[in-house]
């Protein structure tokens, strides 16, 4: 929302001046985001007399001038503007000045030989106007030596002011002069004054225009009256400069009147071409097929939930959102209606929503303007179109009622101090009220009476007996000061902070920092993936109705898509080795689940003097990176068992599936080629997926723990097993044939070659013996070999020889 | 000087300029050895008589320790020797460079996350999460934002495309206040909660990206004012930044779901690049949004709105991390360049403490 300082003081009689006004605007929510001040800009040009025009002895089109500039003797500039004349009066820039309309900061120079100091300016080079032909002259009785925008009455700061959606009444100028009235700028000026007339009592003569609201939901009020003999030229300069000011341009007297109206009372109006109307006019939901050409060139489909506007023959306007092209005013526009209605603010919005159509109209409609103003509104209008297009105006006609009904609030005036802890004395909280426009009727509670433009106060048809208590609040504090609330401390549990970290967080922790530690980069990368990466890992379960783009359409099943396509990118950029990992939801169509997963692409170890050729990764990096995780999480990784893996994008021979009983906590291995393919990334990649609400609760208990006393032995065994067989199975196997003995078994070298046949490997574990009893004598250490190799042999494994 | 003690400079002589093991083996040998001259000496004491015997047996003992000696002095001298020869020879170069493993380390927005929940674990919030995927009644309605609400409009959200069986209608939550209507539906006040986590919205450009990160707290109990909801921002604020003082700016706003509603703005110093106070203010950043929770949204909790009032607050997660650690893009958060996480990331062991501090 944008207004001048001086088209504020129309409606606030006040000394403050812009500091004044920009920090109490602020104080009062209505946040300024900014401040031009044409005064600023052009101070240093002043008024300036040629005295003489010679011409450039070097050049034709240039003049050498001698300027009075009111400031000691005449100085000689250079111009070429073609309009330069002795005894002329102009704008001038002495040197050090900076031109906002050119972007230069005047220097002293010498101009084909000759010495300029300083410039007369032209409308571009001051931004004042596009007029660039020549130099400003201005009439002869303009003092020399003053400043050029005191003397053109430039000196009007410009505020642009963010309004909050709740605060209506401040998308016109006039709200805002009461708010910084209630709050001590200054004396809200009545209307009339402020409009600068008696009173709105226009003279009307005949029977008001034939107007209908057969959609009260929609529509509740339509008040309209006529303007017969209407002359539509420019608006009048005052209201020009008003409307320029604020970034509008003007278009017509009667197009400006209704924007005036809108921008100086927050009060939307429309005025049709008489000439273009048939019959009567009519407020409905439109029908089916129904479309209008908007006054933005548009053309817009209106269907059977939109209020619209329309005659016996066609409609004329989307309701409070935008008017139509054909019934709009031209210059051959004689006779008016002007209509000033009230409209639903959800049906507004709904319809604005739906046609996707913004307008002024719409977001001061949409938020509620005062429904007691329609009949003010339409005289400010009426007076305005008969002072500046001349024409009669007919009675009002009214159709429908505005819900007027006034709210009212119970107030407790203990609780500004009771929520917003801030003592307020009693008077004060009254006396602000009263300032903002609100009746209070003092008792033990008060009976507040909220102002009819106050729509974000209190709420139609309060059925608690709190409703809009906390509003009331809010307005007083607002205006006391809400930057005096102290600080007070919350209270304070005795002792020390308790924790607070739920055991899923402090699981995410651990593990993200363990991933840290062991090597791996964290990245955070996109919840949503271009669709046809999704489809490669199964497809999306969720998907957007409007993302931003159809790249960002599909909620990840997966977190390996985004972390693939991240190496992707680290790999054309030349990093050769990466190592990342993610901890986030995947959304799948049973509800979201805590995952984490790492990718490992590029150099394992890069070449180095010591080891030779880098290395890539491979399954078993990944195998030993979920495990690590997985352990770090608490989870028992000497009892999971790997499956074979499930999913289309692993490697088939390569990865594989760390499950728990029947929880599958993590997929591990290499990304199936055809997976690095779709990522347009060159492998091998080893990964893994690690599912962290299929994890068991951490266990926090510890058993009581005594070291053996008794000395543990190792003893070696090599078997020969066909090569399909999982090795896992061998020392399963083996770790079974005497539970009691053996405390541990390792698999430490493994060799497949000619000398031991095709089809077969050599497995050489390292058993572990710890005896709780008594040391083990040979024949102990015979009898618990003879069953190792039993249990091997059921397995298919013959002792090596 | 006796026939003995000649014998000795003889033998030391040789034990001396034995100049390897083996030599000096060849003259024990040849000194101590079964034929050896001493103990060819030492076996003539058997012959002769006891006079004889106390004169020579001290002398002859006193030959033999000191070549024992002497031959013990020069084998350790030997030995020593060939070894430092031995250590010159497995002389390695240690300028040569060494793997280290690699270094990982943590997103700056986990690592602000943590530093969050340490805060605020001390002024007794919990840590609450929750679903990502919203249906429109925690989102917006239970927080006082019916359908045709205009601030919704401003919410720019990413609505779900319909599913086949459902009727809810759903979106990706536009803020983390989801959490505020979850938590008191389940919980009891006295409620302190912190929820931080991943948020969207349909929005985009330098400072805005679709998905960011957003921290909401809520406090709900018997008499919070917004008094107390300065000092807690002032506190975190203080804390988060590490500065002894701050000068908070509250100014009235407008969130549907809090009355009265609060923009919070930070006094900040360009000239130390940190939040300030006082004189040293000489600039304000909207940092948070806040306010009383509305008691329309404490009644639509099953609260009763006359018993139980509170404050809420919402902040951005990445822009605290980019005005403490000094980014100025959000775009690169979400890139997983490695080059920026290497840079802007932390390391696994700078785990937030109160003990350690807040900040890495």
């Amino acid at each position: 929302m944008k207004f001048t300082l001086s088209w504020l003081k129309e409606h606030l009689d006040t000394d403050a001046g812009v500091e004044a006004i920009s920090v109490a605007l602020t104080s009062l929510g209505l946040e300024v985001e900014g401040i031009d001040d044409p005064a600023a800009r052009l101070a240093p040009f002043t008024i300036a007399h040629v005295v003489s025009a010679e011409r450039h002895p070097q050049a034709d089109k240039l003049q050498v001038l001698s300027v009075d500039t009111g400031a000691g003797a005449p100085v000689q500039v250079v111009c070429g503007a073609p309009n330069a004349r002795a005894g002329m009066k102009g704008v001038f820039g002495a040197p050090g000045t900076y031109v906002p309309g050119s972007d230069i900061t005047l220097k002293v120079a010498a101009i084909r030989g000759v010495e300029s100091r300083g410039m007369m300016c032209s409308m571009r080079e001051l931004e004042l106007s596009e007029e660039h032909d020549g130099i400003i002259a201005l009439p002869d009785d303009a003092p020399v030596g003053a400043r050029y925008v005191d003397w053109a009455d430039l000196s009007d700061p410009v505020f642009d002011v963010a309004i909050n959606p709740n605060r209506q009444d401040c998308m016109g100028v006039r709200g805002i002069a009461r708010d910084l009235a209630a709050i001590g700028v200054g004396r809200l000026k009545p209307l009339a004054e402020a409009y600068r007339v008696a009173g709105f009592d226009v003279p009307r003569a005949g029977p008001g225009p034939d107007i209908r609201t057969d959609d009260p939901a929609g529509c509740p009020a339509f008040h309209a009256c006529t303007v017969s003999g209407v002359t539509n030229g420019a608006s009048h300069p005052w209201m020009q400069k008003k409307l320029k000011a604020i970034g509008q341009k003007p278009i017509s007297a009667l197009v400006d009147i209704t924007n005036f109206v809108m921008f100086d009372l927050g009060r939307p109006l429309h005025v049709y071409d008489r000439a273009k109307l048939t019959g009567a006019l009519v407020a409905r939901k439109a029908r089916a097929g129904e479309q209008v050409q908007a006054l933005n060139g548009k053309t817009y489909a209106v269907d059977a939930t939109m209020t619209v506007i329309a005659d016996d023959v066609e409609v004329h306007d989307i309701g409070g959102i935008m008017g139509g092209m054909h019934s709009g005013c031209s210059a051959e526009t004689t006779d008016v209606l002007i209509e000033c209605a009230y409209f639903d603010p959800d049906s507004i919005a709904r319809t604005g929503q739906k046609l996707l159509l913004t307008s002024d109209a719409r977001s001061r409609f949409e938020r509620g303007v005062d429904p007691a103003f329609l009949d003010d509104g339409l005289a400010v209008a009426t007076h305005l179109v008969l002072a500046l297009c001349g024409g009669s105006a007919s009675d009002i006609a009214r159709a429908g009622t505005a819900p007027v009904a006034a709210r009212t609030v119970q107030f407790r005036p203990s609780r500004v101090a009771g929520l917003a802890g801030i003592d307020v004395a009693e008077d004060e909280q009254a006396d602000i009220l009263a300032r903002l426009g609100f009746g209070v009727v003092r008792g033990d509670s008060w009976t507040i009476t909220v102002p009819s433009w106050r729509r974000d106060v209190g709420v139609a048809g309060a059925t608690e007996r709190w409703d809009g208590e906390a509003d009331i609040v809010e307005e007083i504090v607002r205006i006391h000061g809400l930057d005096r609330v102290p600080a007070t401390p919350l209270p304070r549990r005795e002792g020390v902070a308790l924790p607070t970290a739920t055991a899923a967080q402090k699981q995410e922790r651990r593990l993200r920092r363990a991933l840290a530690a062991r090597g791996a980069d964290e990245a955070i990368t996109w919840s949503f993936l271009p669709p046809r990466e999704a489809d490669v890992f199964g497809g999306a379960a969720w998907t957007l109705a409007n993302p931003i783009s159809a790249d960002l359409a599909a909620m990840r099943p997966s977190l390996l898509p985004g972390l693939l396509a991240a190496a992707r990118r680290n790999a054309d950029r030349g990093q050769p080795s990466v190592r990342l990992f993610e901890l986030g939801q995947r959304y799948l169509a049973d509800g979201e689940h805590a995952t984490a997963a790492l990718v490992l692409s590029g150099e394992a170890r890069p070449r180095g003097w010591q080891t030779g050729s880098a290395t890539t990764f491979d399954a078993y990096d990944a195998k030993a990176e979920a495990l690590a995780a997985l352990a770090v999480l608490g989870a028992p990784v000497d009892r999971l068992s790997v499956a074979l893996p499930a999913d289309r994008w692993w490697h088939p021979g390569r990865s594989g599936r760390l499950v728990l009983g029947k929880a599958v906590l993590a997929d591990f291995g290499m990304v199936h080629p055809a997976t690095l393919a779709a990522f347009d990334l060159k492998g091998p990649v080893a990964a893994f997926e690690l599912y962290l609400d299929a994890l068991p609760p951490r266990s926090r208990k510890r058993a009581t723990f005594a070291p053996p006393v008794l000395q543990a032995v190792t003893r070696d065994f090599a078997f020969v097993i066909d090569d399909t067989t999982p090795a896992d199975t061998l020392v399963r196997a083996v770790a079974q044939a005497d539970k009691a003995l053996i405390s541990g078994v390792r698999l430490f070298d493994r060799f497949a070659g000619p000398a031991i046949g095709t089809g077969k490997v050599s497995l050489a574990l390292e058993v572990t013996l710890q005896p709780t009893a008594a040391t083990l004598t040979d024949a102990d250490i015979e009898a618990v070999s003879a069953k190792v190799i039993a249990a091997a042999a059921k397995v298919g494994a013959v002792l090596r020889s | 000087m006796t026939d003995t003690d000649s014998l000795q400079a003889d033998i030391l002589g040789q034990i001396t300029a034995a100049a390897s093991p083996e030599a000096l083996e060849a003259v024990r040998v040849a000194v101590m050895g079964k034929s050896g001259s001493v103990t060819a000496l030492l076996k003539t004491l058997g012959g002769m008589s006891p006079d004889e015997r106390q004169v020579q047996g001290p002398r002859l003992n006193g030959l033999r320790e000191a070549v024992s000696a002497a031959l013990a002095a020069r084998k350790a001298a030997l030995e020593s020797a060939a070894l430092d020869a031995r250590l010159a020879a497995e002389r390695q170069d240690m300028t040569l460079p060494v793997a280290l493993p690699p270094q990982g380390s943590i997103h700056p927005v986990s690592q602000v996350m943590d530093e969050l929940a340490e805060i605020f674990a001390d002024l007794g919030f919990s840590v609450v999460a929750g679903p990502e995927i919203e249906d429109d009644w925690h989102n917006f309605t239970a927080l006082n934002m019916p359908e045709s609400h205009p601030a919704r409009a401003m919410h720019d959200t990413f609505y779900v495309a319909e599913q086949p069986d459902g009727d809810r209608k759903l979106v990706l939550r536009t803020h983390t206040s989801n959490l505020q209507i979850r938590t008191m539906m389940t919980q009891a006040p006295p409620i302190r909660i912190i929820a931080p986590g991943r948020v969207y919205r349909s929005d985009s450009d330098a400072t805005h990206t679709p998905m960011f990160h957003q921290i909401e707290g809520l406090v709900i109990d018997k008499g919070t004012t917004l008094a107390n909801l300065r000092w807690t921002l002032e506190t975190f604020i203080k804390a988060f930044f590490e500065v002894d003082d701050v000068t908070l700016r509250f100014r009235p706003s407008y969130f549907p779901f809090t009355e009265p509603s609060v923009e919070v703005d930070v006094g900040y110093s360009s000239k130390t690049n940190k939040p300030a106070s006082g004189d040293a203010v000489d600039k304000w950043l909207e940092v948070l949004g806040s306010g009383m929770v509305h008691p329309r949204v404490i009644a639509a909790c099953g609260l009763d709105p006359t018993v139980y009032q509170g404050f809420a607050f919402g902040c951005g997660i990445d822009r605290l991390a980019m005005l403490k650690y000094g980014m100025n893009d959000l775009r690169p958060f979400f890139d997983a360049d490695l080059r920026w996480l290497r840079h802007h990331g932390f390391s696994a062991f700078d785990v937030p403490t109160l003990s350690g501090g807040v900040s890495a």
